[in-house]
């Protein structure tokens, strides 16, 4: 462009040189309109979680006030029809604590049979396994990962459950004398525990996926540092990659009870639903806030189903508030690659 | 070895001799003998007396072997590893045992028919050969649509505002995806019959278990897609704004053309994701037996309704059907994963 070149006509460039261009760091008109569509596209998430509770507890409202407290205390479900079968509200008792005691234990049980496997999975599939291994078995947790929940269900109840009701017997006869493990009376069949080792094949994969993910981010320099002071390789995995992971492994437990509390199709099969709370595992009595909700959708009246809907809150609330406490471990864990 | 040679071929001093090897499979077979010395001479039986007396035995060996020859801080290195293949064994249990059940107990209801028929003249109770799956098909293909169409815009716009924008919301929203991926699927399904079904529709249909898939759908593809972008380098974002683009025709044309491949694993993660939710269809699809091919009105049928319906029959011949329905959809869901490895190719190898 500059006229020194030689054979440049420097003339032609007088007439033809463009307006001079405004320079400017402002957005034109399509940014600002891509920005506003993919602000608009992201909030969409806050808006459907909003969205969720508010229409949850909307329709939820009615039973929630008439129950009051109860809702989360008390543990009887009973629906009360007048004689034109329309529900009673004040007469009927709807309360949800047996079922979301439930929930917790079926969940817990669950966490604690996966975490020490899926750990010691992650662990070996990040520090032991030889390179084609690893890329197999990742794929193959990856897959079981997307296993649909009814598959767990139908595979819980035909194939698991009597092994499962086998471990319970086991764990009775040495365990016994544990108050959790005690039996009042003789039902193996579909307790808590079964229920809670089904979720648990469940979130051994989420588990083990979260934990190479933050076992892979143990700084290099470090790991070198302890083997070039002689460590084995269990010296190595105590010294470095435990103290880093530990709260990241934390984070990722807490997922999988988050997704052990909302699981429903695989817990309706394995579960005997009972409206009263029982603490004694083994025994085939349990609750479960998803697999009510399914299991009493199919018969429920107008009244019945808010009654639900206001269970589905309590659950969406619980959920959430495990969910969003793993998350911030994690994510506090996976930013500090140091 | 030692003979002349120019170039030294690089070696793995750390790799197991042979003699090594030897020894282990020596232990292992040592373990195995004496787990069934053991279990037949105490009163233990069951498998799982010769799997713990199994894993006993073979952690004493390994850890006297090593003691001896490398000293305690090996012995402890030895039980590690030995605890470490133990819960991949664990983990790989359930899988195979899952994969035996769905094969074995699914191809007893495998034919023909159940692509070229639906269930309009048959209850689950008939003879197997009877009625098919061409209702599930259509159904779970309209709804994982309708689900797609919805998520897939919303999706990829949050995870090009969570790479590429990068306001002052990005942490909460990121905060937010992962939240709404923790949703409970019935929860997705109440919600959906609270909002729409319940005061406006009043009858459950195609749509609504479409709109209720997507709520699950949203966050599998947007963090799918969040992970793509964020693998694109720089310089060509860099690249297209020093050529002049704007922002728009930047990510536009540049980005998310360079990132197809990995945004099409984004959509078939999300696919998969769904296609096998049972509770939402449960409470929002109405779950018909007659092909129904319009979405807005009627029950509509999906392969987890079917499944579903099948197994809670509780006869022989519908067990049959759901397992031989899940063998199906396993089998699609499978097809969709490995399309994604391959699409996907490089993302999750580090």
């Amino acid at each position: 462009m500059s006229t020194t070149t030689p054979g440049a006509k420097s003339a032609d460039f007088s007439t033809s040189t463009p307006a001079k261009r405004e320079i400017t760091t402002k957005p034109r008109l399509s940014d600002k309109v891509f920005r506003g569509v993919a602000t608009g596209g992201g909030l969409s998430s806050l808006l459907i979680l909003g969205l969720i509770f508010a229409f949850l507890a909307f329709q939820g409202f009615q039973v929630l006030r008439s129950e009051g407290l109860r809702f989360i205390t008390g543990s009887d479900w009973e629906v009360v029809t007048d004689n034109f079968g329309v529900t009673d509200l004040s007469a009927s008792k709807f309360g949800i604590a047996a079922m979301l005691i439930g929930t917790v234990i079926c969940a817990t049980i669950a966490v604690i049979i996966a975490v020490p496997i899926s750990v010691l999975c992650a662990l070996y599939l990040t520090f032991y396994a030889p390179n084609a291994v690893k890329r197999f078995m990742v794929a193959i947790i990856d897959l079981m990962a997307a296993f649909p929940s009814i598959l767990f269900g139908m595979w819980g109840y035909f194939v698991l459950m009597p092994h499962a009701e086998y471990w319970a017997r086991l764990l009775y006869k040495y365990f016994g004398w544990i108050p959790f493990f005690k039996m009042d009376v003789n039902i193996f069949e579909r307790s808590p525990f079964i229920a809670g080792v089904v979720l648990a094949t469940m979130i051994i994969p989420i588990i083990t996926s979260i934990s190479r993910e933050i076992f892979s981010q143990t700084p290099l320099d470090r790991m070198q540092a302890a083997y070039a002071l002689g460590a084995t390789r269990w010296a190595m995995i105590r010294a470095v990659v435990i103290p880093y992971g530990r709260s990241g492994v934390v984070g990722g437990a807490m997922l999988g009870l988050g997704r052990a509390m909302g699981e429903t199709v695989a817990v309706y099969t394995t579960l005997n639903l009972v409206y009263q709370i029982n603490w004694q595992v083994l025994i085939g009595a349990g609750g479960n806030v998803a697999s009510m909700i399914l299991l009493k959708f199919g018969e429920a009246g107008p009244t019945e189903t808010r009654a639900l809907m206001a269970a589905g809150l309590a659950l969406f609330i619980l959920t959430l508030i495990v969910n969003s406490i793993a998350n911030i471990i994690v994510t506090k864990t996976g930013g500090k690659g140091r | 070895m030692s003979e002349n040679k120019v170039a030294i071929k690089p070696g793995k001093p750390w790799a197991a001799t042979p003699r090594e090897r030897g020894v282990n499979l020596g232990a292992i077979l040592l373990a195995a003998l004496g787990s069934f010395a053991l279990v037949a001479m105490s009163e233990l039986k069951g498998k799982l007396a010769y799997a713990g007396v199994f894993f006993i035995l073979i952690i004493m060996i390994n850890f006297i072997l090593n003691y001896f020859s490398r000293g305690i801080a090996s012995a402890k290195d030895s039980i590690a590893s030995t605890f470490a293949v133990a819960g991949v064994v664990v983990t790989l249990l359930p899988i195979a045992s899952i994969m035996y059940a769905i094969f074995e107990r699914g191809k007893a209801g495998l034919n023909f028919n159940l692509f070229t028929t639906d269930m309009k003249l048959n209850g689950p109770n008939d003879p197997i050969g009877q009625g098919g799956l061409l209702h599930a098909m259509t159904g779970s293909g309209i709804m994982v649509g309708i689900a797609l169409i919805i998520s897939l815009p919303i999706g990829i716009l949050t995870a090009i505002y969570l790479t590429e924008i990068r306001g002052f919301f990005t942490r909460p929203i990121q905060f937010l995806v992962q939240a709404m991926s923790g949703v409970p699927s019935i929860v997705a399904g109440l919600f959906i019959l609270s909002a729409i079904v319940f005061p406006i529709t009043k009858t459950p249909s195609g749509l609504m278990a479409g709109l209720a898939l997507s709520i699950l759908m949203i966050p599998t593809i947007a963090r799918t897609s969040e992970e793509v972008l964020l693998l694109i380098p720089p310089d060509l974002r860099e690249a297209g704004i020093a050529l002049g683009g704007t922002q728009w025709r930047t990510i536009s044309q540049i980005v998310v053309p360079a990132a197809k491949s990995g945004l099409i694993t984004a959509i078939i993660l999300g696919v998969a994701r769904v296609a096998g939710e049972t509770a939402p269809l449960v409470l929002v699809s109405g779950g018909g037996d007659a092909i129904n091919l319009n979405p807005t009105s009627g029950p509509m049928g999906s392969f987890p309704f079917y499944i579903w319906k099948s197994f809670t029959f509780g006869t022989t011949e519908s067990i049959a059907r759901a397992w031989a329905g899940i063998f199906v959809l396993l089998v699609l869901i499978f097809i969709l994963f490995i399309a994604a490895r391959l699409l996907g190719g490089d993302r999750n190898k580090k």
